[in-house]
């Protein structure tokens, strides 16, 4: 009988696999909204780096070069048998900006998260996927659960065009980061959709 | 009231060629394929069960590698779960792929000309959905 035989083991047959980016400035909840979606904790890989090439003012606060890494944190939702989509916290000081333009690399898309009390924190994560026109939403990490300012105001302060989605969310909620998820692929959705019309 | 998004100005410093830091292992050098271009952070591997007769005995680090990817694994989780920079994983992966002891499985391709694959993004949809 078919696969009755032990010694022909049927090879595992590798998922499809995507990615999409959390990212945003310093300490705005990325990692933690991996952890509030992700089916693992949030695994993490030190990267070593050397700071060779980079201009003197770019080492300020490089203190100890040889031992300089980049983390890099990223958890897992499993769709199906077949597909895996893999969710990549961006490091969030500049000077490990480089490392975006690598992770970006074949993303479905992005979510900017950002600190409702310091927003200008991810201006310049707004500008990266603006002008590299990957599709992003914006999640407004209310700390301490708290949205003083709607949707539209926080748009309007952003220069935001209608198309990008605003949504305000709790990083620490598996729900609320599920929604800005979802809101990214609804985006997606919707665009690939008007272009094959 | 929020602080106001000023217009994008000059390029995100340290973000791009110039000011470009340099990762230690890019410089190994010297090896043609497969190359460190085979393996993305999603790129999943599987060790090849049995491994073929011509295969020399695998190095103990590579052993080890071996024995987390009998089922398919991520690079990046390969490099979390053994500790090890994305880096070096990828330059041992390289060795073990040539060598016949595992296969590489690219991530689904993007590609946003003419447009992302409506029926990939729907059924991340629906399994987002399903959380
Ligand atoms: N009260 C509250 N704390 C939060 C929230 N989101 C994140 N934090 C905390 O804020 C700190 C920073 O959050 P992280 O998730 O590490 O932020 P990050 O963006 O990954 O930070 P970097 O990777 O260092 O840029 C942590 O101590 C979190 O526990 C939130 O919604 N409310
Ligand atoms: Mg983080």
């Amino acid at each position: 009988m078919a696969g009755s035989d032990p010694a022909v083991r049927a090879a595992p047959v590798a998922p499809d696999t995507v990615k999409i980016l959390i990212a945003g400035g310093f300490g705005v909840g990325k990692t933690t909204m991996v952890g509030s979606v992700s089916e693992i904790v949030p695994l993490r890989t030190e990267e070593p780096l050397t700071a060779a090439g980079l201009d003197v003012d770019d080492l300020t606060g490089i203190e100890e070069k040889a031992a300089t890494t980049v983390a890099l944190d990223f958890g897992r939702i499993t769709i199906s048998e077949r597909l895996v989509l893999y969710l990549f916290g961006t490091p969030g000081q500049q000077r490990f900006w480089f490392m975006w333009n690598d992770l970006a690399v074949g993303a479905l898309g992005a979510v900017v998260l950002i600190d409702v009390r310091r927003p200008e924190a991810s201006f310049a994560a707004v500008d990266f996927f603006e002008r590299r026109d990957i599709p992003f939403v914006v999640g407004v990490n209310g700390f301490h659960g708290q949205h003083p300012y709607p949707p539209d105001e926080i748009r309007e302060s952003l220069a935001l065009p209608e198309h990008v989605p605003v949504l305000l969310c709790d990083a620490r909620e598996r729900e609320s980061s599920r929604d800005v998820l979802i809101a990214l692929l609804d985006r997606l959705i919707a665009e690939a959709g008007a272009a094959a019309r | 009231m929020w602080a106001h998004r000023p217009p994008p100005a000059s390029e995100v410093s340290g973000s791009d060629a110039a000011g470009r830091l340099v990762r230690p292992f890019a410089l190994t050098g010297g090896r043609t394929r497969p190359s460190r271009a085979d393996f993305t952070l999603i790129t999943t591997v599987t060790a090849v069960d049995p491994p073929p007769e011509r295969a020399s005995r695998p190095q103990p680090e590579q052993t080890r590698i071996l024995r987390r990817c009998r089922r398919p694994v991520a690079v990046a989780e390969l490099a979390a779960l053994l500790d090890l920079p994305v880096s070096v994983v990828v330059i041992m992966l390289c060795d073990l792929l040539e060598a016949g002891l595992i296969t590489a499985h690219p991530p689904h391709p993007v590609s946003r000309t003419p447009e992302l694959d409506l029926d990939l993004l729907q059924k991340v949809r629906d399994g987002l959905g399903r959380l």
